[in-house]
């Protein structure tokens, strides 16, 4: 299995790496910091995995995205999976204040994965197997006052995702929506706890399973599919006076 | 608390004291730049919370919780040295290691600690009259100081502070990885025997033979028996082995059974427990009974049950660990056991081993020569901590030592009694560290 992460220093990326790992799979990781980048690489060395290649790149210079997929498949020969999983999250009340701050934020978050995703779907779609994944999330699915930018961001990935899903269906290739919900790591390390947050070994491991079996939507844990059921149950009307 | 590290509270395993522990700092990467000095207050590192009194708590203050760093480093099978970030759990190694032949040299009975408090405790096992503590198959570590200095500590490097560190209750500074040897292992199943023992005196003659023949040795005692049945228990011995037949039920380990709440604090009470010690004592119907079974049954029997300490209910549990030298120990063993049958407190579980001469490698260690007992008392104020001075006194006057990290209430004059050195250790604690348990025990000084 060859797999490339884009966002591998991701706590909850690298929990999925290390499932792969034990199974001996080989990686092309992208992240931002060679540093982090080299401690998740011994990680899954040690864990089993076979080759491991790092690639060091900002995502938010788009005009690099093309050269990066061209050197993930330069140096796999071909990929089976990748698993896109980068992100922030943002400070509502800047982004609120600051233009330049919401449109970064929508970069990162959402921009970023349709570009890529743009350029893997031609290969994948070539291919004609393997799977994408992508990690959205439950703020994606109804726009929260307190956490829309963000909310907006996810949201675009989700649906870019259900089209390009309803694309690469024909040609046998796996397009996986990851929704978690709160996940304690170190982009929610600020905020305070409650009994819903989940580890990001949960989390990883049920990617893991997503992408072997090729799953559609995902919620994880499994009873965010429920929560938010409900959440856009709730007429636009009522749900604009809730403070959520 | 699952078994990688996620919870939602800070306390400490026997879930008394309560400590209002509002600043938690997770450690995410070893490598960054975690700047210390700027926190305010004292820290302290938290792995997963299994020191059982206030060693792992400190109120007030900061907590840095390593679970986050849970990477591994290195495995050289061939130098059979395993290099991992400090949050990595016990439980994570043997996941690793075991289906490639390896295991722990030496684990203590819960394998849901992290490598950083296994050294900060210097932990034991029932393999300790042979492989000593775990410090001394730690052969480095690099400590993260609260001047930003970064020291990597071996026996060779830094050499105090290393000894310092291994048994130093996290007081050092923030370890941030490790490197200890793995043994290569028969298999990872053990050949267990289990014997009846209606005495004390018949549990050191038991335990003097089999400390030649057997990796691993411990006993339970039923403390509540009284008069000729006093000190009646089982001993368990067994050596790594891989049997011709693999055992059934035998298949990967998981948890049964989560604790799913609190019980009742009257759940434990002196009639339950005793009917449950006879039980257990006379479940046994041969004095000898020979078994195969998978490490995990054996040496963490209680991790089956996640959140067992729920069992004890609200006002939490009280654990008292002691070693007391050969010499005096069967006096030493008998009063106590005397002393706690006749107090009426029950202790649910009571585990007796002999420690081997092999010399702990920390300043603080608590493991020596001698007969150690660990037991557990439901917290029911006043009546158990009265008990509990009672026998500091019986341990004191054996020179014994109590065991810190599962301590929550022994006086600051009986911890400098029992720890001399704790003035030449004070020398290598960082001065942004702090811990519940030390400023108790060091708060009033006794010349």
């Amino acid at each position: 299995m060859k797999l490339m992460i884009i966002g591998a220093t991701s706590a909850i990326a690298h929990e999925a790496a290390r499932q792969f790992a034990a199974d001996g799979a080989e990686f092309f990781l992208v992240g931002r910091d060679p540093d982090k980048l080299a401690a998740v690489q011994r990680d899954l060395d040690v864990r089993g995995a076979g080759r491991v290649v790092l690639h060091t790149l900002d995502l938010n210079d788009l005009a690099q995205h093309e050269a990066l997929i061209a050197a993930a498949y330069g140096a796999m020969g071909a990929l089976d999976a990748v698993l896109i999983a980068h992100g922030t999250l943002p400070d509502q009340a800047r982004a609120q204040a600051d233009v330049e701050a919401t449109l970064e934020a929508f970069t990162t978050n959402a921009l970023t994965y349709i570009s890529l995703l743009t350029l893997l779907a031609g290969r994948f779609e070539q291919q004609r197997r393997g799977c994408i994944a992508v990690i959205a999330s439950v703020a994606g699915d109804r726009g929260r006052g307190s956490n829309y930018v963000y909310g907006a961001a996810k949201g675009a990935v989700s649906v870019f995702a259900s089209g390009l899903r309803a694309r690469l269906s024909k040609a046998g290739v796996a397009v996986v929506t990851i929704k978690p919900g709160f996940v304690d790591t170190p982009m929610t390390a600020h905020l305070k706890k409650n009994p819903l947050y989940a580890s990001p070994a949960t989390v990883g491991r049920r990617i893991y399973v997503a992408m072997l079996k090729g799953e559609d939507v995902v919620y994880a844990p499994w009873f965010w599919r429920y929560i938010m059921w409900i959440i856009r149950l709730i007429p636009e009307r009522v749900f604009k006076r809730l403070s959520l | 608390m699952t078994a990688n590290g996620h919870r939602r509270a800070y306390q400490s395993w026997g879930r008394y004291p309560r400590v209002e522990q509002q600043n938690v700092r997770p450690v995410y990467w070893r490598n960054n730049d975690l700047d210390l000095a700027r926190i305010d207050g004292p820290v302290l590192p938290y792995g997963l919370g299994r020191s059982y009194g206030d060693s792992c708590l400190n109120g007030g203050g900061t907590l840095l919780d390593t679970s986050p760093l849970n990477r591994f480093i290195a495995f050289d099978e061939e130098a059979e040295l395993l290099r991992c970030e400090a949050g990595v759990t016990l439980a994570d190694i043997l996941k690793l290691i075991v289906p490639r032949g390896w295991f722990l040299p030496t684990t203590p009975g819960t394998k849901f600690v992290t490598i950083g408090g296994a050294i900060a405790n210097d932990v034991h096992g029932k393999n300790h009259h042979r492989a000593g503590t775990f410090g001394r198959h730690v052969t480095r570590f690099e400590l993260l100081r609260s001047d930003g200095e970064r020291l990597v500590c071996s026996p060779d490097e830094n050499a105090d502070l290393f000894r310092a560190t291994i048994g130093g209750l996290g007081l050092t500074g923030l370890i941030l990885w490790a490197e200890i040897r793995v043994q290569r292992v028969a298999g990872p199943f053990i050949a267990k025997e289990q014997i009846r023992f209606g005495s004390i005196d018949e549990f050191f003659e038991i335990s003097a033979e089999s400390d030649e023949r057997f990796e691993h040795t411990m006993a339970w005692v039923d403390c509540l028996a009284t008069g000729k049945h006093l000190g009646r228990g089982l001993f368990m011995r067994g050596n790594y082995t891989w049997p011709k037949r693999i055992p059934r039920k035998a298949a990967e380990p998981r948890s049964l059974f989560t604790m799913p709440v609190q019980l009742p604090a009257f759940a434990l009470n002196l009639a339950t427990v005793k009917a449950f010690n006879s039980l257990y004592y006379r479940s046994q119907l041969t004095r000898r009974a020979f078994q195969t079974v998978p490490y995990d049954p054996f040496f963490y029997p209680l991790d089956a049950i996640q959140e067992w300490h729920r069992l004890y209910g609200a006002p939490g549990f009280l654990q008292y660990q002691f070693v007391v030298p050969y010499a005096q120990d069967r006096t030493a063993i008998k009063d106590i056991l005397r002393q706690i049958s006749q107090s009426g407190v029950v202790s649910f579980l009571a585990v007796l081993k002999v420690f081997g001469d092999v010399p702990s490698p920390g300043m603080l260690s608590f493991p020596r020569p001698g007969v150690t007992l660990a037991l557990d008392f439901p917290f029911r104020g006043q009546r158990t901590l009265a008990l509990l001075d009672r026998l500091d006194e019986i341990v004191r006057a054996h020179g014994g030592v109590l065991y810190p990290a599962k301590d929550a209430r022994m006086s600051a004059e009986n911890f400098q009694a029992f720890y001399p050195q704790w003035r030449e250790f004070a020398r290598h604690i960082d001065p942004k560290f702090s811990s519940s348990f030390w400023r108790r025990v060091t708060q009033t000084t006794h010349e």
